[in-house]
Protein backbone atom coordinates (compact mmCIF):
# COMPACT_ATOMS: atom_id res chain seq x y z
CA UNK A 1 0.00 0.00 0.00
CA UNK A 2 1.93 3.28 -1.02
CA UNK A 3 0.57 6.70 -0.79
CA UNK A 4 1.63 9.25 -3.34
CA UNK A 5 1.35 12.65 -1.81
CA UNK A 6 1.34 15.48 -4.64
CA UNK A 7 3.42 18.80 -4.33
CA UNK A 8 2.28 21.92 -5.80
CA UNK A 9 4.69 25.69 -5.45
CA UNK A 10 3.25 26.63 -2.03
CA UNK A 11 1.94 23.18 -0.69
CA UNK A 12 3.02 23.12 3.36
CA UNK A 13 1.13 19.63 4.79
CA UNK A 14 2.69 17.27 2.70
CA UNK A 15 5.26 16.08 4.98
CA UNK A 16 2.62 15.90 7.27
CA UNK A 17 0.85 13.23 5.32
CA UNK A 18 3.63 11.19 4.96
CA UNK A 19 4.48 11.50 8.40
CA UNK A 20 0.90 10.69 9.19
CA UNK A 21 0.47 7.83 7.00
CA UNK A 22 4.18 6.02 7.41
CA UNK A 23 3.26 6.03 11.36
CA UNK A 24 0.13 4.05 10.48
CA UNK A 25 2.58 1.45 8.78
CA UNK A 26 2.23 2.92 4.83
CA UNK A 27 4.35 3.55 2.47
CA UNK A 28 4.31 7.02 0.79
CA UNK A 29 6.04 9.02 -1.58
CA UNK A 30 5.84 12.88 -2.88
CA UNK A 31 4.51 13.51 -6.42
CA UNK A 32 5.54 16.56 -8.27
CA UNK A 33 2.86 18.67 -9.68
CA UNK A 34 4.85 18.59 -12.79
CA UNK A 35 4.80 14.59 -13.07
CA UNK A 36 2.78 13.23 -15.40
CA UNK A 37 2.61 9.55 -13.90
CA UNK A 38 1.12 7.97 -11.08
CA UNK A 39 2.56 4.55 -11.80
CA UNK A 40 3.34 2.62 -8.40
CA UNK A 41 0.97 4.47 -5.90
CA UNK A 42 -2.48 3.22 -4.81
CA UNK A 43 -3.91 5.94 -3.40
CA UNK A 44 -3.44 10.12 -4.08
CA UNK A 45 -3.70 12.82 -1.27
CA UNK A 46 -4.19 15.96 -2.54
CA UNK A 47 -2.70 18.16 1.03
CA UNK A 48 -2.68 21.14 2.66
CA UNK A 49 -1.06 24.71 2.20
CA UNK A 50 -1.46 27.61 -0.33
CA UNK A 51 -0.73 26.01 -3.76
CA UNK A 52 0.06 29.14 -6.33
CA UNK A 53 -0.08 31.46 -3.11
CA UNK A 54 -3.97 31.27 -3.32
CA UNK A 55 -3.76 33.82 -6.35
CA UNK A 56 -7.55 34.21 -7.88
CA UNK A 57 -9.00 31.83 -5.80
CA UNK A 58 -7.89 29.15 -3.67
CA UNK A 59 -6.93 26.18 -6.07
CA UNK A 60 -7.23 27.76 -9.43
CA UNK A 61 -3.78 27.57 -10.70
CA UNK A 62 -3.38 24.22 -9.35
CA UNK A 63 -6.30 22.56 -10.97
CA UNK A 64 -4.02 23.05 -14.40
CA UNK A 65 -1.11 21.27 -12.95
CA UNK A 66 0.31 18.50 -15.42
CA UNK A 67 -0.22 16.26 -12.73
CA UNK A 68 -3.49 17.02 -12.07
CA UNK A 69 -4.95 15.46 -16.07
CA UNK A 70 -3.60 12.22 -14.29
CA UNK A 71 -5.65 12.94 -10.98
CA UNK A 72 -8.72 13.01 -12.98
CA UNK A 73 -8.02 9.44 -14.84
CA UNK A 74 -7.08 8.18 -11.63
CA UNK A 75 -10.39 8.63 -9.90
CA UNK A 76 -12.30 7.83 -13.51
CA UNK A 77 -10.61 4.72 -13.09
CA UNK A 78 -12.14 4.24 -9.43
CA UNK A 79 -8.90 5.37 -8.07
CA UNK A 80 -8.87 7.16 -4.30
CA UNK A 81 -7.62 10.64 -3.91
CA UNK A 82 -8.34 12.53 -1.02
CA UNK A 83 -8.26 16.48 -0.79
CA UNK A 84 -7.44 18.23 2.87
CA UNK A 85 -8.18 21.79 3.07
CA UNK A 86 -6.60 23.12 0.02
CA UNK A 87 -6.47 19.59 -1.77
CA UNK A 88 -10.16 20.34 -1.23
CA UNK A 89 -10.14 23.80 -2.60
CA UNK A 90 -8.09 21.71 -5.81
CA UNK A 91 -10.72 19.36 -6.03
CA UNK A 92 -13.74 21.90 -6.33
CA UNK A 93 -11.93 23.72 -8.78
CA UNK A 94 -11.05 20.80 -10.50
CA UNK A 95 -15.13 19.51 -10.63
CA UNK A 96 -14.56 16.80 -9.28
CA UNK A 97 -16.17 17.53 -6.56
CA UNK A 98 -19.23 20.28 -6.65
CA UNK A 99 -19.74 23.28 -4.85
CA UNK A 100 -16.90 26.15 -3.99
CA UNK A 101 -15.29 26.92 -0.90
CA UNK A 102 -15.57 30.71 -0.12
CA UNK A 103 -13.69 33.28 1.97
CA UNK A 104 -15.22 32.15 6.11
CA UNK A 105 -17.80 34.41 6.93
CA UNK A 106 -16.18 36.25 10.25
CA UNK A 107 -13.39 36.92 8.01
CA UNK A 108 -11.13 35.45 10.18
CA UNK A 109 -8.71 32.68 9.38
CA UNK A 110 -9.84 29.50 11.53
CA UNK A 111 -7.16 27.25 13.15
CA UNK A 112 -8.54 25.34 15.97
CA UNK A 113 -9.60 21.61 16.75
CA UNK A 114 -13.36 21.08 15.34
CA UNK A 115 -16.02 18.46 16.09
CA UNK A 116 -17.25 16.27 13.48
CA UNK A 117 -19.99 14.48 13.04
CA UNK A 118 -19.58 11.40 10.63
CA UNK A 119 -22.61 10.76 8.26
CA UNK A 120 -24.00 8.01 6.27
CA UNK A 121 -22.59 8.15 2.93
CA UNK A 122 -20.42 6.23 0.30
CA UNK A 123 -17.02 7.71 0.87
CA UNK A 124 -15.18 4.98 0.65
CA UNK A 125 -12.01 6.49 2.39
CA UNK A 126 -13.80 6.40 6.16
CA UNK A 127 -15.44 3.62 7.48
CA UNK A 128 -16.61 5.19 11.14
CA UNK A 129 -19.99 4.30 11.89
CA UNK A 130 -22.47 6.93 11.60
CA UNK A 131 -23.00 9.75 14.24
CA UNK A 132 -19.52 9.39 15.63
CA UNK A 133 -17.93 12.24 16.53
CA UNK A 134 -14.53 13.00 16.00
CA UNK A 135 -11.97 15.83 16.65
CA UNK A 136 -9.58 16.98 14.03
CA UNK A 137 -8.18 20.70 13.79
CA UNK A 138 -9.17 22.85 10.98
CA UNK A 139 -6.94 25.17 9.90
CA UNK A 140 -8.02 28.00 6.58
CA UNK A 141 -9.46 31.36 5.57
CA UNK A 142 -11.19 29.55 2.87
CA UNK A 143 -13.55 26.84 4.62
CA UNK A 144 -16.98 27.95 3.96
CA UNK A 145 -18.32 25.48 1.36
CA UNK A 146 -21.37 26.74 -0.78
CA UNK A 147 -23.55 25.08 -3.35
CA UNK A 148 -26.48 25.76 -5.16
CA UNK A 149 -30.37 24.12 -3.75
CA UNK A 150 -30.13 21.56 -6.64
CA UNK A 151 -26.39 20.78 -5.50
CA UNK A 152 -27.24 20.74 -2.20
CA UNK A 153 -30.24 18.46 -2.41
CA UNK A 154 -28.24 15.84 -4.98
CA UNK A 155 -24.91 16.03 -2.00
CA UNK A 156 -28.15 14.57 0.41
CA UNK A 157 -29.67 12.28 -1.67
CA UNK A 158 -26.47 10.13 -2.84
CA UNK A 159 -25.21 10.16 0.48
CA UNK A 160 -22.33 12.48 -0.27
CA UNK A 161 -21.80 14.73 2.94
CA UNK A 162 -19.34 12.63 4.59
CA UNK A 163 -18.79 15.20 7.70
CA UNK A 164 -20.55 18.32 9.41
CA UNK A 165 -19.14 20.36 12.08
CA UNK A 166 -20.97 19.70 14.88
CA UNK A 167 -21.14 20.14 18.81
CA UNK A 168 -18.88 17.97 20.92
CA UNK A 169 -22.29 15.68 21.63
CA UNK A 170 -22.83 15.27 18.00
CA UNK A 171 -26.25 17.97 17.74
CA UNK A 172 -26.01 20.67 15.44
CA UNK A 173 -26.36 24.23 16.87
CA UNK A 174 -29.46 26.42 15.74
CA UNK A 175 -27.66 28.83 13.18
CA UNK A 176 -24.80 26.34 12.86
CA UNK A 177 -21.86 24.44 14.05
CA UNK A 178 -19.77 25.23 11.09
CA UNK A 179 -16.25 27.86 12.31
CA UNK A 180 -16.37 29.23 8.94
CA UNK A 181 -20.63 29.76 7.67
CA UNK A 182 -20.10 26.61 5.43
CA UNK A 183 -23.68 25.86 4.27
CA UNK A 184 -25.27 23.22 5.94
CA UNK A 185 -22.49 22.58 8.57
CA UNK A 186 -20.88 20.66 5.51
CA UNK A 187 -17.04 19.42 6.50
CA UNK A 188 -16.26 17.19 4.11
CA UNK A 189 -18.17 15.43 0.89
CA UNK A 190 -17.32 12.45 -1.95
CA UNK A 191 -18.39 12.22 -5.58
CA UNK A 192 -20.87 9.85 -6.32
CA UNK A 193 -18.16 6.83 -6.75
CA UNK A 194 -17.12 7.54 -2.90
CA UNK A 195 -13.94 7.12 -4.59
CA UNK A 196 -12.77 10.76 -4.45
CA UNK A 197 -13.52 13.00 -0.88
CA UNK A 198 -12.42 16.17 -0.14
CA UNK A 199 -12.71 18.10 4.03
CA UNK A 200 -11.11 21.19 5.28
CA UNK A 201 -10.09 19.50 8.88
CA UNK A 202 -6.64 18.56 8.97
CA UNK A 203 -6.96 14.56 10.12
CA UNK A 204 -3.03 14.02 8.77
CA UNK A 205 -2.26 16.07 12.38
CA UNK A 206 -3.99 14.06 14.52
CA UNK A 207 -2.46 10.43 14.04
CA UNK A 208 -0.34 10.23 17.12
CA UNK A 209 -0.48 11.01 20.85
CA UNK A 210 1.70 13.33 20.80
CA UNK A 211 0.30 16.05 18.55
CA UNK A 212 -3.11 15.73 20.41
CA UNK A 213 -5.22 13.22 19.63
CA UNK A 214 -5.47 9.85 17.32
CA UNK A 215 -8.96 10.26 15.64
CA UNK A 216 -7.45 11.09 12.44
CA UNK A 217 -6.33 7.87 11.50
CA UNK A 218 -9.53 6.28 10.45
CA UNK A 219 -9.14 8.85 7.85
CA UNK A 220 -5.85 6.44 6.49
CA UNK A 221 -6.44 3.27 7.47
CA UNK A 222 -9.78 2.35 6.11
CA UNK A 223 -8.86 3.09 2.47
CA UNK A 224 -5.53 1.05 2.90
CA UNK A 225 -7.77 -1.99 4.47
CA UNK A 226 -10.18 -1.52 1.50
CA UNK A 227 -7.37 -1.52 -1.45
CA UNK A 228 -5.99 -5.21 0.70
CA UNK A 229 -9.42 -6.03 0.75
CA UNK A 230 -9.77 -5.94 -3.16
CA UNK A 231 -6.41 -7.28 -4.09
CA UNK B 1 -3.63 45.74 -28.09
CA UNK B 2 -7.07 45.22 -27.51
CA UNK B 3 -7.83 46.21 -23.94
CA UNK B 4 -10.83 44.38 -22.15
CA UNK B 5 -12.21 45.40 -18.42
CA UNK B 6 -13.60 42.37 -16.50
CA UNK B 7 -15.71 42.91 -13.18
CA UNK B 8 -15.97 39.72 -11.45
CA UNK B 9 -18.99 39.60 -8.52
CA UNK B 10 -20.46 36.80 -6.66
CA UNK B 11 -23.63 35.24 -7.81
CA UNK B 12 -26.58 36.47 -6.48
CA UNK B 13 -27.55 34.16 -3.10
CA UNK B 14 -23.24 33.90 -2.87
CA UNK B 15 -22.91 35.38 0.79
CA UNK B 16 -20.11 37.73 0.29
CA UNK B 17 -17.82 38.10 3.95
CA UNK B 18 -15.97 40.85 2.83
CA UNK B 19 -18.71 43.06 1.49
CA UNK B 20 -21.13 42.18 4.40
CA UNK B 21 -18.57 43.62 6.56
CA UNK B 22 -17.93 47.28 4.55
CA UNK B 23 -21.80 47.66 5.07
CA UNK B 24 -21.89 47.08 8.33
CA UNK B 25 -18.67 49.19 8.86
CA UNK B 26 -20.00 51.95 6.39
CA UNK B 27 -23.31 52.23 8.58
CA UNK B 28 -21.36 52.22 11.81
CA UNK B 29 -19.69 54.91 10.50
CA UNK B 30 -23.03 57.22 10.23
CA UNK B 31 -23.84 56.72 6.65
CA UNK B 32 -27.61 55.27 7.69
CA UNK B 33 -27.99 55.52 3.70
CA UNK B 34 -26.15 52.46 2.99
CA UNK B 35 -28.27 49.50 1.81
CA UNK B 36 -25.77 47.08 -0.36
CA UNK B 37 -22.12 46.87 -0.72
CA UNK B 38 -20.84 43.76 -3.04
CA UNK B 39 -17.13 43.42 -3.17
CA UNK B 40 -15.16 41.96 -6.29
CA UNK B 41 -12.62 41.83 -8.87
CA UNK B 42 -11.28 44.13 -11.41
CA UNK B 43 -9.17 42.73 -14.18
CA UNK B 44 -7.70 44.64 -16.69
CA UNK B 45 -6.47 42.37 -20.05
CA UNK B 46 -4.51 43.51 -22.56
CA UNK B 47 -5.06 40.94 -25.73
CA UNK B 48 -3.32 40.59 -29.22
CA UNK B 49 -5.78 42.81 -31.86
CA UNK B 50 -8.62 40.83 -33.14
CA UNK B 51 -8.99 38.59 -30.35
CA UNK B 52 -12.72 37.64 -30.83
CA UNK B 53 -14.75 38.25 -26.84
CA UNK B 54 -15.66 34.63 -27.27
CA UNK B 55 -12.05 34.00 -26.44
CA UNK B 56 -11.90 36.27 -23.12
CA UNK B 57 -15.74 34.84 -22.59
CA UNK B 58 -13.65 31.29 -22.50
CA UNK B 59 -10.85 32.41 -20.46
CA UNK B 60 -13.03 33.95 -17.96
CA UNK B 61 -14.96 30.54 -17.20
CA UNK B 62 -11.88 28.55 -17.49
CA UNK B 63 -9.57 30.34 -15.10
CA UNK B 64 -10.37 34.03 -13.94
CA UNK B 65 -13.72 33.13 -12.49
CA UNK B 66 -15.55 29.81 -10.94
CA UNK B 67 -19.15 30.13 -12.74
CA UNK B 68 -20.38 28.09 -9.56
CA UNK B 69 -20.00 30.65 -7.59
CA UNK B 70 -19.31 34.38 -9.42
CA UNK B 71 -20.46 36.37 -12.66
CA UNK B 72 -18.51 38.40 -14.30
CA UNK B 73 -19.06 41.44 -17.07
CA UNK B 74 -16.76 42.04 -20.08
CA UNK B 75 -16.17 45.42 -21.18
CA UNK B 76 -14.29 46.19 -24.50
CA UNK B 77 -12.02 48.94 -23.56
CA UNK B 78 -10.72 49.41 -27.56
CA UNK B 79 -6.65 49.89 -27.68
CA UNK B 80 -4.16 49.77 -25.01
Amino acid sequence: MRFGVVRFPGSNCEQDVVHAVNHLGFDAGYIWHGDTSLEGYDAIVLPGGFSYGDYIRCGAVARFSPVMAEVVRFTEAGGPVIGICNGFQILTEAHLLPGALLRNTGLKFVCKPTHLRVEESACQWLDLPADTVVSIPVNHNEGNYTCDAETLRRLRDNGQVVLRYCEPDGSRAEGGSAPNGALDDIAGICNEGGNVFGLMPHPERVVDPVTGGTDGQAFFTAIARRLAEVR
Amino acid sequence: MARFEIYVTYKKGIFDPPGATAERALVNLGYDEVASVKIGKYIQLEVADGTPSERVREMCDKLLANPVIEDYRIETVGEA
